[in-house]
């Protein structure tokens, strides 16, 4: 294994409070990040992801143990040490009047610049390659009060590239985009992991790209944490009982949420296209159930003159549809 | 570039506020006076180097002063409507006259006179109290609290609060004595003597200096505290060095010029509008040079050159400062759109 860029030793979490006591959100944390690899905290709201970050950058003291940044104690380096060591991307994204691109960029470079916070050519050419790093060049010369919000946040993370650390903590950067922007953001993050070498920590509320693009996971939960490879903790069960909540449950086979299906009646989809998918979708949301077995109804994709066509068998009974929604009418007529 | 086009504005004003007057000396005599201490006259020379040197020199100071703390606070606070003065520093210089004008009877009144003071210096000394006291309450809070939000409604609450009791002070006093504090409140470039000039020019060049030292912090916390942190920036030292500049800049012009509203929260903003750009390395010297140059201009206005009439100069710097204000915001609530 390789030297971690981050690790935490017998770490715990919380805040303290004046005279109610101290609130401690997990303990024992025994963490590492290692550089090259995207890793996505998972948790639900208010389980302490934003205190853990918080804790991992130094802005926050640990209740007991530590944060080691290359075998340093972070609490211990100065500030200006800590953010050549590490950066940091927020949910928000602030946007100063008349900034631009390449400015908001520059500020990235302060951590290694003089005290009037002047740029080099080095500083320049740091910035030009983050710009690039993040396809943001052609928003070098915009004004940030005229950049879209995905626009806006994929140069903060360009700022944290251009900042030159090991070490890029993401809280929850898409919180507040779209989902392609998601997507895209994402997709960048797993990049840049790979490509510059460094470690990044990202948390987010987005399974299906945590699981599609991140090296490992850190589940939090109360309590506890489980780390792993994303797979890994799909099929041992661990993200169902992460985020076990009444009526939604986590489906392995899909990788995605979904509200429990009431115990309506059992119908049979027969077939495996896109069509017959969308069709155990419709029947899911409608309140179904799919069941192979002991379906009251049977329903499978046909063809006629025309095009498609639904079949519909109910006690023996076949009827004919050519839509998605007239199969729902009908079964509803039928009294099931 | 535009810089220096400000500095050669701001000179020219400097030698038109020597110029004008409401004696009309010849300028060469006026050069004269000033290089080598003569002119024709005595009179005229008086009036140069007692009068209007003094005036000229204090109004760029405070302008300047008013300016970069005006910008200090704005950049700190994160927000466009914050002034030099939310602090809470010109509260304590007002209290600290308040209790001198409003409170000393007769007899008191007598007794300070004994003691060798006379009314202005007085006046002075009472607001520098004032301002200084609030200074080190200011400092003592900055250095404990987290967030800039709570210094800025500690400060906003301490303003209230001081308000209330020259309120109070106000509702008691003889109304000849309230007429005098009215005229302090109006403000003036002209109170200060050619002797005191050093000790406010000390103030507010420390002020700036400290000012200079924090342009880095102040760029970084363009973006807030938390990325602002992540920066790099040591942020208890960085609100210490900004809290100080403003406290010294804004208490020495409260103490030597009165409240002089506006100019602090107008000129950050005029002189964003003028250089178009965020960065600190620029706005500090933009908002020096802007700061004295609308400074000057409204104390050229408010002596109406050829007139005898002298208006309250913060009639003529809200009269100057609100339209920017108004603009500014009616801009921006443009540009969200």
């Amino acid at each position: 294994m390789s030297v971690p860029a981050l690790q935490t030793l017998d770490l715990s979490i919380g805040y303290s409070r004046r005279r109610k006591g101290d609130i401690c959100l997990a303990r024992a944390l025994n963490l590492r990040l290692e550089p090259g690899a995207l890793v996505g905290l998972l948790g639900p709201n208010g389980v302490g992801k934003s205190t853990l970050l918080r804790t991992l950058a130094a802005m926050q003291a640990p209740m007991a143990g530590q944060v080691l940044l290359d075998g340093e104690d972070a609490r211990r380096m100065r500030p200006e040490d800590l953010a050549r060591a590490l950066s940091l991307v927020l949910t928000n994204t602030p946007y100063p009047d008349l900034m631009t691109g390449f400015e908001l960029v520059a500020l990235g470079r302060l951590p290694h610049s003089d005290w009037l916070g002047r740029l080099t050519e080095s500083d320049r050419v740091a910035v030009n390659w983050a710009l690039d790093a993040v396809n943001a060049g052609e928003l070098a010369r915009q004004v940030l009060t005229e950049l879209s919000d995905g626009q806006r946040q994929r140069l903060m993370i360009a700022r944290a590239l251009a900042q030159e650390t090991a070490i890029m903590l993401l809280d929850e950067p898409t919180a507040f985009l779209d989902l392609p922007r998601r997507v895209e953001i994402m997709c960048l993050l797993k990049q840049l992991a790979h490509q510059t070498g460094r470690a990044i920590l990202v948390s987010t509320h987005d399974l299906d790209q945590a699981l599609r693009n991140c090296d490992q996971l850190w589940l939090m939960r109360e309590g506890a944490m489980l780390v792993g490879a994303p797979e890994d903790l799909v099929l041992d069960g661990s993200i169902r009982k992460t985020f076990l909540t009444d009526g939604i449950s986590f489906d392995e086979g899909s990788g995605a949420f979904a509200v429990e299906a009431y115990a309506g009646a059992a119908i049979h989809v027969k077939g495996s296209g896109i069509g017959e998918t969308w069709m155990r979708r419709a029947l899911e949301r409608n309140g179904y159930r799919h069941d192979p077995a002991a379906g009251v109804a049977d329903i499978s994709l046909g063809q006629n003159g025309q095009g498609p066509e639904w079949h519909l068998t109910i006690e023996e009974r076949l009827s004919r549809h050519h839509s998605v929604a007239a199969v729902l009418e009908a079964l509803k007529d039928a009294g099931i | 570039m535009m810089l220096l086009l400000m500095a050669s504005v701001l000179g020219m004003l400097l030698l038109l506020s020597m110029a004008l007057g409401s004696v009309s000396i010849p300028l060469d005599q006026i050069i004269s006076a000033l290089l080598v201490g003569e002119s024709d006259t005595a009179a005229w020379k008086n009036i140069v180097l007692k009068f209007r040197l003094p005036k000229t020199l204090t109004a760029m100071l405070a302008g300047m002063a008013l300016g970069v703390s005006g910008l200090l606070m704005q950049t700190y606070f994160r927000n466009p409507l914050a002034e030099p003065f939310v602090l809470g520093v010109s509260s304590g210089a007002s209290l600290g006259v308040a209790l001198v004008v409003l409170s000393t009877g007769a007899s008191g009144a007598a007794m300070i006179a004994g003691l060798g003071f006379t009314g202005d210096l007085l006046l002075t000394t009472a607001a520098g109290l004032g301002a200084g006291l609030t200074m080190a309450l200011v400092l003592l809070v900055a250095t404990r609290i987290r967030s800039s939000l709570t210094l800025l409604i500690l400060g906003l609450m301490f303003g209230y609060l001081v308000a209330s009791m020259v309120s109070l002070l106000l509702y008691f006093a003889l109304p000849e004595r309230i007429q005098a504090y009215i005229n302090w409140t109006f403000g003036s470039f002209s109170g200060v003597t050619i002797e005191q000039l050093p000790l406010l020019a000390a103030f507010v060049i420390a002020g700036l200096l400290i000012a200079a030292t924090a342009v880095k912090a102040l760029n970084a916390l363009l973006l807030g505290e938390d990325y602002a942190l992540s920066m790099g920036t040591n942020l208890r030292r960085a609100r210490l060095q900004i809290v100080l500049s403003t406290a010294l800049l804004v208490s020495a012009v409260t103490a030597f010029c009165g409240p002089i509203a506006f100019v602090g929260i107008a000129v950050p903003h005029l002189c964003r509008g003028i250089l178009r750009t965020s960065d600190h390395r620029t706005l500090l010297p933009g908002t020096c040079l802007t700061g004295g140059i609308v400074a000057l201009c409204a104390s050229l206005i408010a002596e109406m050159p050829g007139n005898n009439l002298v208006l309250p100069l913060n009639v003529v710097t809200a009269l100057l400062g609100a339209p920017v204000v108004m603009l500014v915001i009616l801009r921006q609530f443009r540009g969200r759109q």
